[in-house]
């Protein structure tokens, strides 16, 4: 039963607050050094793949992006979902804070995509499986911001694009599924070679380190602006006046 | 480092440093944009909630 | 479930029964609306041969993505006003504070637009698909996915809309909405045609295709209806 005070805690907004608050420095400061070892690690250190020599290296900001975009939307939801059921405006405030960097990572995932597929696939845009449901995918993200930006009301936004999440994310292994399917269909296998799991340490290591440090990078966007949420949103409670008069950043 | 003859040959990423160098430079162009404008956003909303505390005075604690 | 002190109560088929024939009978009193869709689609996929080529044999490799898109663009539409003609006379609070699962209403009205919209433009698909080169022998197919797709967009769409209800830019958010999360469709649906116009057995999209209509109306009427009281409150 502790652990429910604890749920119940969060959903409070002082305490969110405080504790985004607390966490988001060792989030941040973690985010920069497991960015900075694994670029080092997989620029650096790393021997080239066998295939695809140095582009392949590309992939140490491309897969963490691609995992990053698709685990930020389920988030997002699962927020949503809380928020819709529970009623909690926290939760609200959370999605709302995990949409754009989840957007940008999807970008990021396109963007480094096409730069990686230019030298092996000779051209800058392959409809790809992959590169074609990470770009739904961002159009998911576009919607539900827009949708949010739409309504003037708050609550109808919060609500309503929660409403949106929640039926995004049933869609996104859908989209998944029927994106791949159609790709295998038109082409023969494209997948990007270099991410089969048999990787050797010294390429894996630092791609799992990106991995953590884009997690990290996350959580302190969401911690960071989930406080800025905070504040536009309680703008007159009382707990704010102690919390901000009494010297907290 | 070594692998690499030279710094150099580090940039040149095996030919590839035109593919290799704008994604690394746009994956962290792109958290760095994320980091300010989170920030901007959390420093703005400090700033609106300060300043309605003030205007409403210290009257009503 | 209760009616008002007085009233007969009314089973909840019943209430959905005379949503759907309201809806058919308005739609219908109003004919040169009803056709816009239709029409759409038949301009629409013109410019495609326009654009492209003239050549038949070409137009029938990219035949299922114009009767496709064209599909998917012309029942978005009639989508803007769902609900907005029944927000602003008050029809949809009754619809709330009825008693009645405001899920199975939507549900009806999900129906009567696809009776009133998506059903023209599959009667329309075999004389777009002759145009397009399109064998007789895959009309049936065609006309059978085109069904689906159509309804699946009116779940989508209908959900679309209850979301957008009293934004602005309804009709572009609407869009923007909808067409991601109408993809799938596409993919299975234009799959089908191909494969029927090839001759070649189309069980597998179809089936997928069937799958999804009823995911989407399994879960659209509820997200419509939840939707709806968020924008009345």
């Amino acid at each position: 039963m502790a652990t429910w005070t604890w749920f119940h805690q969060l959903g409070s907004p002082p305490h969110a607050y405080r504790i985004a608050g607390r966490f988001a420095p060792w989030f941040g400061w973690g985010a920069l050094l497991c960015i900075v070892y694994g670029l080092f690690g997989g620029l650096v250190l790393a021997p080239p793949d066998y295939q695809q020599k140095d582009a392949f290296r590309i992939i140490y900001v491309h897969a963490p992006a691609a995992w990053l975009s698709l685990s930020c939307y389920t988030a997002m939801a699962v927020a949503a979902f809380v928020g819709l059921v529970w009623r909690m405006k926290i939760a609200h405030a959370a999605a709302a804070a995990l949409a754009p960097v989840g957007a940008s990572f999807a970008f990021v995932c396109l963007a480094t995509g096409s730069l990686w597929g230019r030298p092996m696939w000779g051209t800058w845009w392959e409809w790809d499986a992959r590169l074609t449901s990470q770009l739904i995918l961002l159009f998911l993200y576009l919607g539900y911001m827009a949708l949010r930006s739409a309504h003037d009301d708050l609550q109808r936004a919060d609500r309503s694009s929660a409403v949106l999440a929640i039926v995004g994310v049933v869609n996104v292994p859908i989209i998944h599924y029927s994106v791949y399917w159609w790709n295998s269909l038109h082409q023969g296998a494209t997948v990007m070679k270099a991410d089969r799991p048999s990787m050797p340490a010294e390429m894996l290591v630092p791609l799992l380190v990106m991995f953590l440090g884009f997690t990290l990078f996350q959580w302190w966007v969401l911690c960071t602006r989930l406080r800025a949420e905070i504040l536009d949103r309680e703008r007159n409670a009382r707990w704010l006046q102690t919390e901000l008069l009494d010297g907290a950043r | 480092m070594n692998q690499w003859a030279s710094f150099g040959e580090w940039l040149a990423m095996g030919g590839y440093a035109a593919y290799v160098w704008p994604s690394v430079g746009l994956a962290i162009g792109t958290l760095v944009a994320n980091m300010v404008m989170a920030r901007r956003r959390h420093a703005k909303a400090l700033q609106r909630a300060l300043r309605r505390m003030a205007i409403d005075g210290n009257g009503d604690a | 479930m209760k009616a008002g002190d007085g009233a007969v109560p009314t089973g909840m088929l019943a209430a959905a029964a005379a949503t759907f024939r309201r809806d058919v009978v308005l739609a219908f009193r109003r004919p040169g609306q009803m056709f816009q869709p239709v029409v759409f689609f038949l301009i629409v996929t013109t410019l495609f041969p326009l654009s492209l080529s003239p050549q038949l044999s070409q137009l029938r490799d990219i035949s299922p993505g114009i009767l496709w898109v064209g599909a998917l663009l012309s029942s978005l539409l009639a989508l803007e006003s769902l609900f907005r003609a029944d927000m602003e006379d008050g029809t949809l609070e009754q619809w709330v504070i009825s008693g009645q699962p405001l899920a199975v209403q939507v549900l009806a009205r999900i129906l009567a637009h696809w009776t009133v919209s998506g059903l023209p433009l599959v009667a329309a698909a075999p004389l777009v698909g002759a145009s397009l080169a399109v064998p007789a022998t895959a009309f049936g197919t065609t006309m059978l996915v085109l069904g689906l797709g159509t309804l699946c967009l009116s779940g989508l769409g209908a959900a679309g809309a209850a979301l957008t209800l009293g934004s602005r830019r309804a009709s572009v958010l609407l869009s923007l909405l909808v067409l991601p999360l109408a993809m799938p469709i596409l993919i299975f649906g234009a799959r089908s045609v191909d494969l029927a116009i090839l001759g070649e057995p189309t069980r597998g999209p179809v089936l997928l295709l069937s799958a999804l209509t009823i995911l989407t109306l399994s879960l659209t009427p509820w997200a419509a209806a939840s939707a709806v009281r968020i924008s009345l409150e």
